[in-house]
């Protein structure tokens, strides 16, 4: 098998080669043969990287050791839901499982275009191509997934023991989706640059891709998360490290363009910087695989070092150089068909919210990389950690999020004073209101306080503007008041799952300031013994000792310690926390032990345990106690996001008119209003 | 003499560590395997849970390459050996009076400057905290004066083309402007 999978790499080569050359000629000589040739290569491209994935995954679960990679990362008694993830948990294999989906990507692509835009296709089959032959040939000359060991082990390395966690199944393929669906876009907006059809149109074609790329990248982004949480016994979530940050620069940078897009499709303005916004977006997913390939910035995430950076390096230059030239050369046909008509309009609101979108990626861009600049400059070794990061994004992210609130509630081309009175009233007035409300209570953090009191603003937004909707709806149609809201949703999906995302935002910010209260606590306890902790919501919790209990699992020895957890001495329940030793099918011991979190999660507080380890190899053990407000929002606020995100990109709804194509235009009733102002 | 007094003072000290040790861990039993459970753990001493080492431990980056501060990592990752070292290196300067910043000052001549977690807000490194906010702020400048010449020139091609009033009075069209605004968008 692992000869079939070889060869059809190579396969997949030629036949990725093959793709991109008939594409680009085809289009550019509007060759039907070709172009139909380029087609059928992205199925074609498709069949064999999936011959080699089924190839891969069929060495793992058969335990063929032959396989360097199989001998890595996996061993016989791994559990048959984690032998599934080996096949991305390591560098090799990853590569093949970005290639497969990319090239399953770029066939949904040429199946699902509609064949209103079926003029980009030869072009977009040919990007397509030429990037998935870009992994092919990495994984060929520099990260072989099928090489073979001249000695067989009896028994594998085994997967690494943070990642046998249901968390780390997921979080990869989710961000993986993500990073690689961002190719699908770019290679429209090559295919619009390089065939010259620079209208709206382009933007049509790859509305849902770039939902569907910035829905798994948040996705991918909140099971990271969840992931660190559970399973890094650190008790936070976002640590700043440089492989979260890089996962994090195209998801800002396609959020701007989820909203700079609009003022495109209603107007017809901001074509350079959409473009910008797209080819941008690619370079930064290129630019984070690098950086997480590479090894050139330390991260606890990133896979060994490699040679496999250098080929990522090259591509990302080229690509940059590549597509600024011809952006460039486009520049004189993307002209705008309409002007701004006031400062204080939708429009330019969303401009603030692009300035601060892009200004927020370019701050974490430039925290990543400053360790390496100042090495450059001064010859000195920095460190830019978690405190520098906050101190410089925790005012970008509220004024943001400040912004979330303000967008939606001025009116499109030209909002008159009246206007702004009425639709900010109430919302002003909430945030005013929760503010001094928790002044009053004795809050004095100024992160949490604005991120507490701008929430209440934007939530007061969303909730104006769902009431204002559906009292609209109930004047013109007599619905209920419920019924008005789903047929709000169900009809305008993109504005009102828009601002169901604005109120996942509000949720994960809430999350995020309750860690500005975080109290924490170690002890030694005997059997028996407990340990108390304040909280910050005034409770008193006591952690009680029952003992520790020893016993072998299927790829492991476990030492569990279970703790019985009151508050103000009334019972909550018990938590267990675990020492784990990884052993293989000889009973090989085979990574430092691991240590299993045990969490007790509320809308408050969350109870989080470690179990440092035993005193003298006695049940005395070490403890270290948190207590983390408001976590629990974090949570939920990423499954309000995913709702919102699959509201927005759930097919039907409002055909939205993009300026300058045949459809309907929508919102013509303002032109009236406007015309009538001057 | 004072061989024989220091043999039974280390005998006397040793006998007491012992008795401590097992007064310690009297009412723990022994577990079947201590292997499997990690490194063994020190009981946790008052130092461990103190405000002041903690603030020190967590403005200090552990050596071990986790790119977490002292305090953290001795708190997460306990196969670490770094930064219990560490730990134990921030108690003893501690211990002999010095003040916080002292130590810090002691730890960037033993380490370096990356063994701070946060940069010193000074000369280069002025540019790691301030660059990100400059740049959005001039960006924010050159926006506002690319949307004024936009306005402007919106404002003239209206005016160009010249504009035909409406024919309803203005108490109609405020009407029109309020019915407008009641409208979701």
């Amino acid at each position: 098998m692992t000869v079939l999978g070889h060869l059809s790499l190579w396969l997949a080569f030629l036949v990725g080669l093959w793709g991109a050359i008939t594409g680009f000629v085809g289009g550019a000589q509007r060759r039907p043969d070709l172009q139909q040739s380029a087609r059928h290569a992205t199925f074609a491209l498709f069949g064999a990287v999936l011959v080699a994935v089924i190839s891969l995954e069929v060495a793992i679960f058969r335990h063929d050791f032959s396989v360097q990679y199989v001998a890595a990362y996996t061993s016989r008694n791994l559990p048959t839901f984690y032998l599934w993830s080996a096949l991305y948990a390591g560098q090799k294999g990853s590569l093949l499982f970005w290639a497969a989906v990319l090239s399953l990507f770029a066939a949904l692509a040429q199946l699902l275009t509609s064949r209103r835009h079926r003029v980009y296709l030869p072009y977009v089959a040919a990007v397509t191509c030429l990037v998935t032959t870009f992994f092919i040939t990495v994984m060929l000359f520099a990260a072989n997934p099928f090489e073979r060991l001249a000695f067989p082990p009896p028994d594998g390395a085994g997967m690494n023991p943070q990642l046998q966690n249901p968390g780390m199944v997921v979080h990869p393929p989710m961000l993986y989706l993500g990073y690689i669906s961002i190719t699908i876009p770019f290679a429209f907006a090559i295919a619009a640059l390089l065939s010259k059809k620079l209208d709206s149109e382009w933007l049509g074609a790859i509305r849902k891709w770039t939902l569907v790329s910035w829905l798994f990248l948040g996705v991918g982004l909140l099971l990271g998360m969840w992931w660190a949480y559970v399973e890094l016994g650190w008790g936070g979530y976002w640590a700043w490290d440089p492989v979260e940050n890089v996962a994090l620069l195209p998801w800002l940078v396609m959020t701007a363009f989820l909203h700079s897009v609009m003022v495109q499709e209603k107007r017809g303005m901001l074509k350079k910087w959409n473009l910008a916004l797209i080819l941008g977006a690619w370079l930064l997913s290129i630019f984070g695989t690098f950086i997480t390939r590479s090894g050139v910035i330390a991260s606890v995430h990133s896979f060994t070092q490699s040679s496999v950076g250098y080929f990522f390096l090259a591509f990302l230059i080229v690509g940059a150089i590549a597509s600024a030239i011809l952006y460039l050369k486009r520049l004189p046909l993307l002209t705008a068909e309409a002007t701004l008509e006031s400062m204080v309009s939708r429009e330019a609101s969303f401009l603030f919210n692009n300035l601060l979108l892009i200004g927020l990626a370019f701050s974490v861009l430039w925290g990543t990389l400053f360790p390496i600049i100042s090495e450059w400059v001064r010859g000195v070794k920095i460190t830019y950690a978690g405190a520098t990061f906050n101190y410089v994004n925790i005012p970008l992210g509220l004024a943001l999020l400040l912004l979330t609130g303000i967008g939606p509630l001025i009116a499109w081309r030209r909002a008159s004073l009246a206007n702004l009175r009425r639709q900010f009233a109430v919302p002003a007035t909430t945030g005013v209101f929760v503010l001094l409300i928790l002044l009053v209570a004795g809050m004095r953090d100024i992160g949490a306080l604005l991120a507490f009191s701008i929430g209440a603003l934007v939530l007061a937004t969303v909730i104006q503007e769902f009431a204002r909707g559906a009292r609209a709806r109930h004047r013109q149609y007599g619905e209920s008041t419920a019924l008005a809201v789903v047929q709000l949703l169900s009809r305008n999906r993109r504005r009102y799952g828009g601002y169901i995302v604005h109120v996942a935002m509000v949720l994960l910010f809430v999350g995020f300031a309750g860690m500005a209260f975080k109290t924490e606590t170690q002890a030694t306890l005997r059997p028996g013994e407990t340990a108390t902790l304040k909280g910050p919501d005034g409770h008193v919790y006591a952690f009680t000792h029952l003992g520790v209990s020893q016993y072998n699992a299927l790829n492991r020895e476990v030492t569990a310690v279970l703790v019985d957890v009151r508050r103000d001495g009334k019972p909550l329940g018990r938590l267990r926390t675990e020492k784990r030793q990884h052993v293989d099918a000889l009973g090989r011991r085979t990574f430092e032990p691991s240590t299993e979190v045990g969490i007790m999660s509320g809308l408050r507080v969350d109870l989080y345990v470690v179990l440092a380890g035993l005193v003298n190899g006695t049940e005395q053990a070490v403890f270290r106690f948190t207590i983390n407000p408001l976590v629990w929002w974090v949570w939920f606020g990423g499954f309000v996001f995913v709702i919102g995100g699959l509201i927005v990109l759930w097919p039907g709804g409002t055909v939205v008119a993009v300026k300058g194509s045949a459809a309907p235009r929508a919102q013509a009733g303002y032109a009236v209003k406007l015309e009538a102002e001057r | 003499m004072s061989d024989q007094l220091s043999r039974r003072g280390f005998f006397a000290f040793a006998a007491a560590a012992a008795g401590a040790v097992i007064q310690d861990t009297a009412n723990a039993g022994r577990v079947y395997d201590p292997g499997r459970a990690g490194r063994s753990q020190a009981p946790t001493t008052a130092g461990d849970n103190d405000a002041d080492i903690q603030m020190i431990e967590k403005r200090l980056k552990c050596s071990c390459g986790c790119g977490l501060d002292i305090y953290t990592c001795r708190t997460t990752d306990f196969s670490c050996t770094y930064s219990p070292a560490l730990h134990k290196e921030v108690l003893r300067l501690t211990g002999q009076g010095k003040t916080a910043q002292q130590i810090i000052d002691e730890f960037v001549a033993q380490y370096g400057e990356a063994v701070l977690m946060s940069p010193p807000r000074r000369g280069f490194n002025l540019a790691g905290y301030f660059v990100p906010a400059l740049a959005i702020i001039v960006a924010a400048v050159l926006l506002v004066r690319v949307l004024r010449r936009w306005t402007r020139e919106a404002q003239v091609a209206t005016s160009e083309v010249g504009t035909s009033r409406p024919n309803a009075s203005p108490v109609e069209l405020e009407r029109l402007r309020r019915e407008l605004d009641r409208l979701p968008g």
